[in-house]
């Protein structure tokens, strides 16, 4: 774009983008940290995730609005989520094998029947001009924030406060961490699993009409390029905390928008090897966040990948 | 009990066989196609000619040897997905062997060239083995991330340090030459590959069901504090088999180099990797059976072009029907050991 800014304009390109790439992150982390308090995992959220990208661009392409389509993304995310916990009540069946089936179905079906929405253009969602008072284009480009973004962290906060502080957020951390005395006290596990589940994959379908409706704001095959994975792995890190989340997401996207960062300011050489930070990235975390002796701290203990 | 046991594998594998492709054959019809008409087309399109039993097994080929690496870790305990990294990696190193290599006699060359692929993807997936072992880092999530982080580097390698320029349709390697290419089994349209996979199940077979190494890898996978205090080596283990079955489909990267594209370059990320998943698991991490699934998935996927001449369907369309399998294989797992006592 240009070289004026030099370095400083790197730094706000890779500010503003994380800002916009974080988004989904967000939404995938905060839906996947619901479902583990409850005691299981969803390996499956980046299949969600795509489904939502697709079913959210057709739906704002067939009705004219986004948000119609953000909500039917969640829908459909929800319909995955209630799949998932489905199989997965069911005796002897692997909730990881689960998601990694569920991961490559989403996947199909989304390109199954998202080829005619490649072509046609659906009308985006709008962004917030935070960034007017200042006379910088780069500084206004990366404070035009997304409506999501702000919902999503309102979203982390009161995650926060329903896990931390009320009836049902207990409820859901007993199941997750000890599912004998949730038992005892009448609760039933299915049930809660299943809608923490379903709730967790809401959000990953909303995070995936995040990038088919603002950033990159297009539908096609190569849209995610495994955000749903990595959120995953970032809920580890975050320790199960809804406002570690929001940070380790920011992050994230801090992460993913250095290589496009760089090269907005010329700096082209070893594009496609910046394209590897956020798996290296997630990939040092987990192996600094994990121990060989005990278990993930802070993990709800009926979970299954902590053990 | 084995009779009984195999029958039951047998007939709950064949339910969940049906029971996605009656769903599929819901999605078709949604489409306004006859599901019996599809149906056709799949047995056709995979096992209808020779040309089309051809193209099956040459798609076979590398998911038996991609399958092997998360059916190898699954006996120990460990759930692997890794198979696309390891068969990225082991086509790169393949590529840097064989231009590094071109002097010596073609049969040496290529002997060493596989090695060279082989042991690029066993390092790969053994590096999240031994995560696994010494800092306790899950190995289903490792290998998901090595796979991108695998790509990318190839991505990278090809746009720049080793790329061939003449080549201009999309980045690629260099070439190895016409030299170091293998061909077809004589009198088919197969390449060598196949031979390959077969033999790599069978020796994997052996290895497991036959020798004491096998047992051991057994007993880690069915009860590490039993394996701890009988005194196995239980990292020694975990690193072997992930190695091993990493080494497996580096194997099939070196594989698709040396006999089908000549090169590195992004047509060796095709799924290949991820159908092996699915393989070893409607295997039930079986190596035999893994082969005679690999030739039903192979069938699968070959009849993708067929359904898509025919009747309009997205290519995605057998990718659908796969998804659906492996649903309806792990729901299927809950039906084990209600008609017979254990």
């Amino acid at each position: 774009m240009n070289g004026e800014l030099g370095a400083w304009g790197a730094m706000i390109a890779v500010v503003g983008g994380a800002i916009r790439v974080s988004t989904p992150y967000l939404y995938v982390s905060l839906g996947e940290t619901l479902t583990e308090k409850s005691g299981r995992v969803n390996l499956g959220l980046e299949g969600t995730l795509v489904m939502g990208a697709m079913s959210g661009y057709a739906i704002a392409y067939l009705t004219g609005s986004p948000w119609l389509g953000v909500l039917v993304a969640g829908a459909i995310g929800a319909g995955f989520g209630l799949l998932h916990a489905v199989v997965c009540s069911l005796p002897r069946v692997n909730d990881i094998a689960v998601g990694i089936a569920l991961f490559l179905f989403g996947t199909g079906l989304a390109f199954f029947l998202g080829k005619p929405y490649i072509q046609p253009s659906a009308p985006r969602l709008h962004h917030l001009a935070l960034g007017w008072w200042s006379a910088s284009p780069q500084i206004r480009v990366a404070l035009e924030i997304n409506a999501l973004f702000v919902a999503g962290i309102v979203l982390a906060l009161a995650l926060r406060f329903i896990l931390a502080g009320t009836r049902w957020g207990l409820v859901v951390r007993t199941v997750g961490d000890n599912a004998d005395a949730a038992r005892a006290l009448g609760y039933s596990l299915r049930g809660v699993r299943t809608l923490a589940t379903m709730a967790g994959g809401f959000l990953a379908g909303v995070g995936g009409s995040f990038l088919s409706l603002y950033y990159p704001g297009t539908w096609n095959e190569g849209l995610s390029s495994g955000q749903g994975l990595m959120a995953i792995a970032l809920v580890i890190f975050a320790r199960w905390n809804p406002i570690h989340c929001f940070w380790v997401s920011l992050l994230f996207g801090a992460a993913t928008a250095l290589g496009p960062a760089l090269q907005s300011i010329g700096y082209t050489s070893n594009y496609y090897l910046f394209n590897a930070a956020p798996y290296v990235l997630t990939l040092g975390l987990l192996v600094w966040s994990s121990s060989p002796r005990h278990a993930l701290l802070g993990a709800p203990s009926e979970l299954t990948i902590s053990k | 009990m084995r009779g009984a046991a195999w029958a039951e594998t047998a007939a709950i594998s064949a339910a969940a066989l049906l029971a996605a492709l009656g769903v599929f054959g819901g999605f078709v019809a949604l489409r306004g196609l006859n599901p019996l008409d599809v149906y056709a087309a799949l047995v056709a399109g995979g096992f209808g000619s020779w040309f089309s039993l051809e193209e099956t097994l040459t798609q076979a080929a590398p998911i038996m040897l991609t399958a092997l690496c998360t059916a190898l870790p699954a006996r120990a305990g460990l759930l692997v997905i890794g198979g696309e990294g390891a068969l990225v990696v082991g086509g790169v190193a393949t590529v840097l062997a064989g231009v590094n290599l071109g002097g010596l006699p073609p049969p040496l060359a290529l002997a060493l060239m596989c090695l060279a692929g082989a042991l690029g993807g066993g390092l790969w997936v053994g590096v999240a083995g031994a995560l696994r072992h010494w800092r306790g880092v899950n190995e289903t999530i490792a290998t998901l991330l090595l796979n991108y982080i695998a790509i990318a580097v190839m991505n990278h390698l090809v746009a720049g340090p080793i790329r061939d320029f003449g080549q201009v349709l999309k980045p690629a390697s260099w070439a190895i030459g016409e030299r170091l290419m293998i061909g077809t089994i004589p009198a088919t349209g197969i390449h060598w590959g196949l031979v390959f996979g077969i033999v790599a199940c069978v020796v994997t077979w052996v290895l497991m069901r036959h020798t004491i190494v096998g047992f051991a890898v057994d007993v880690v996978g069915g009860n590490v504090r039993a394996a701890q205090i009988v005194g196995l080596p239980i990292g020694a283990i975990v690193l072997a088999t992930t190695v091993l079955g990493g080494a497996a489909a580096g194997l099939a990267g070196a594989i698709e180099v040396v006999a089908v594209h000549g090169f590195a370059s992004s047509s060796l990320v095709v799924g290949y990797g991820y159908a092996g998943i699915l393989v070893a698991f409607l295997a039930r991490q079986n190596p035999l059976a893994v082969i005679a699934v690999a030739v039903l998935l192979g069938g699968i996927t070959a009849s993708g072009g067929l359904l898509q001449r025919r009747f309009g369907l997205p290519d995605a369309a057998t990718l659908v029907l796969e998804g659906l399998l492996f649903i309806a294989l792990l729901a299927a797992n809950t039906l084990y050991g209600r008609w017979r006592r254990a």
